[in-house]
């Protein structure tokens, strides 16, 4: 049996409002293997993007446990979370969230600022990357010389460049057609089953979460069915 | 994050908005410049003002009689009678003392043929002239010889010669002085009034002792100009002299000195430290547009940490660590006000250049002042670059990067 890379226990979280109270999380237990390509699906409003946020380290539970990778990141400052966002987890947005106004190489490179890489060695992995979903001829182009399909692409080479152990999609073909969906859905894929990438999709769309091997389903901040 | 990679990061975001950048630094720049242009135009006129004394003679000192009491009435400056020509020839011999200028002092009217004119009639030493560095136009000066047996010759101050003469040549005339008559041997230069305002070349100089003797009738000089080694020496020598003339007045303890001693480098002093208050006050109104400067980084600094909120939610997403989101915005506003101080100290030289060559006041730029003005610049940049810094790295990923 592969190893637990995501373990979560009893994970709660309450919103305040406007003085009004919205329970996001109401107890998730919930475990991902290495290796695997999991969807999460859920209408608006179930809780799917709190959960993908504390997946992401981008906020914290209230209570509850969180063990990415055997280290426990429930209670870490936002500085250590930080340098697990970097190491550990690659995302991809639905908005992209590409850096305005920058190439797709230094976009590419950000994370490796961050992880303290020299210049030579951050334009070798960002140029590898780029290279891998197919946008070579591509790096020196700004986000807004490029289409959603190929934005979206060096999102990806920006998540995978710092080799993270999880790459977390929330909604990554939100703003695409159907046929440019396809292919990206086809890049994640690949990703998943020749680097053993695990890959971690939210989605409402029935039709993205076939492609995973295992579909979790969220409804008013609780997982349904097996988990 | 490497200090090369923030630094880069900084620089890219400033070339973007390049107009904002430069109108942001703008204002340090004229901060800077005019802090520099301000303290080297303030220095400037302090070494005018030290030159100007300087040329007046800080080593300079004037001891005239004083007063004296008699049963509880004083006199006032100048109506004692005790100053003689032998305590000028004892201070003469004090260390710090240079050349004495013993002289007494009347007015009369003089007469030259048809003409007559009220002037100062001053009994003078050789000495007078060099303690006075005043020098001759045309003739000769008086002489010890002259002083010893009290001839009746005198030498002219321009503005007599005018008066009297008109375009007559005095060399060898005779003027009749209160009924004496006095043979014209020489004529001074002119100098001009004195900073008080009283016309200096309107004056006959005799011999001291033809004066005291033949024209007065007394014993005892009006006062001593002397010279001294220097401003240092001006104010031992005012102890020194001070000692002496209460030794040889035979004053006890108690009585008042019956000399006054008028001391040029006090003067000196005061019109420094009026100098001195002066640079401060200029300095300090320039310091306040330096302020606005740095309010301005804060401002601008402000708008763009709100305009690149999300930029700050995707970099922390990408593991900016909040003290890299910190470094990131101060370096910005660091950048802003180090470029703004290089170009301000810049135009602050070429500023301070162009109101020495148009007003021909000496302007002064010091090494000091630049460097204090380009360290402030800074301060002011991590000072108002600090609180925008701070507010983007407190900021929480998660609501960064839903900011709209």
């Amino acid at each position: 049996m592969a190893a637990a890379l995501i373990d979560i226990g009893d994970l709660r979280k309450v919103y305040s409002l406007d003085g009004v109270e919205i329970q996001a999380l109401r107890g998730i237990d919930m475990r991902v293997d290495e290796g695997e390509l999991v969807a999460i699906m859920g209408p608006s409003g179930s809780g799917k993007s709190t959960l993908m946020n504390i997946l992401g380290c981008l906020d914290v539970a209230d209570s509850g446990s969180y063990r990415l990778r055997d280290q426990d990141v429930t209670h870490m400052r936002p500085d250590q979370l930080a340098r697990v966002r970097n190491r550990e987890i690659g995302f991809v947005f639905q908005g992209f969230n590409l850096l305005p106004r920058t190439s797709a190489l230094e976009n590419v490179e950000t994370p490796l600022i961050y992880a303290g890489l020299g210049r030579h060695e951050r334009q070798e992995r960002a140029t590898a990357a780029l290279g891998r979903l197919g946008l070579s001829d591509r790096l020196h182009h700004l986000p807004s010389q490029l289409s959603g399909g190929q934005q979206q692409r060096v999102a990806i080479a920006r998540a995978l460049v710092t080799r993270p152990s999880l790459l977390l999609a929330d909604e990554p073909t939100g703003n695409l057609d159907t046929a440019t969906s396809a292919e990206i859905l086809t890049v994640l894929e690949d990703l998943n089953r020749e680097d053993g990438l695990t890959v971690l999709m939210i989605t409402h769309d029935p039709e993205v979460a076939q492609r995973a091997q295992r579909t979790l389903h969220l409804r008013d901040g609780r997982l349904e069915g097996p988990s | 994050m490497s200090w090369s990679a923030a630094l880069s990061l900084a620089l890219r975001a400033l070339w973007r908005n390049k107009t904002r950048a430069m109108l942001t630094a703008l204002g340090v720049i004229i901060g800077v410049a005019s802090v520099i242009a301000m303290v080297a135009i303030g220095a400037g006129a302090k070494q005018r003002i030290a030159e100007q004394l300087e040329s007046m003679g800080t080593n300079s000192l004037v001891i005239r009689s004083g007063t004296v009491t008699h049963g509880g009435v004083r006199t006032g400056a100048g109506t004692t009678t005790t100053l003689t020509l032998d305590d000028a020839e004892a201070i003469a011999d004090l260390p710090d003392v240079v050349e004495v200028a013993p002289s007494v002092q009347t007015s009369a009217q003089v007469r030259h043929r048809g003409a007559n004119w009220g002037t100062a009639i001053q009994g003078v030493t050789p000495g007078y002239f060099r303690v006075r560095s005043w020098p001759l136009s045309e003739g000769e000066l008086i002489d010890p010889a002259q002083v010893a047996g009290a001839a009746r010759v005198c030498v002219l101050g321009q503005t007599v010669v005018r008066e009297l003469f008109g375009l007559v040549d005095p060399l060898g005339e005779t003027l009749v002085i209160k009924g004496m008559p006095c043979r014209v041997i020489g004529v001074l230069t002119e100098k001009g009034a004195t900073a008080w305002g009283s016309d200096q070349d309107d004056a006959i100089f005799a011999p001291i002792t033809t004066v005291q003797r033949q024209l007065e009738g007394i014993t005892h000089i009006d006062r001593i100009e002397l010279t001294t080694t220097g401003r240092e020496g001006s104010f031992r020598a005012t102890k020194e002299i001070t000692r002496l003339l209460r030794q040889r007045h035979r004053l006890t303890e108690g009585m008042d000195d019956d000399f006054r001693i008028y001391n040029r480098a006090e003067l000196a002093q005061t019109s420094e430290e009026s100098a001195r208050v002066f640079s401060w006050l200029l300095g300090s109104i320039a310091s306040v547009s330096l302020l606005v400067g740095g309010i301005g980084i804060m401002n601008i600094m402000l708008v763009s940490v709100t305009e690149r909120t999300r930029e700050i939610g995707i970099r922390m997403a990408l593991g900016a660590r909040p003290r890299d989101i910190l470094w990131q915005f101060l370096l910005e506003a660091l950048v802003l006000s180090a470029v703004g101080g290089l170009l301000g100290i810049a135009l602050g030289l070429a500023g301070a250049g162009v109101v020495a060559r148009f007003s021909q006041l000496p302007v002064d730029v010091t090494p000091v002042s630049v460097l204090i003005a380009f360290l402030f610049a800074g301060l002011i940049g991590v000072f108002f670059g600090l609180h925008p810094a701070r507010k983007a790295a407190r900021l929480r990923p998660i609501d960064a990067l839903r900011y709209e």
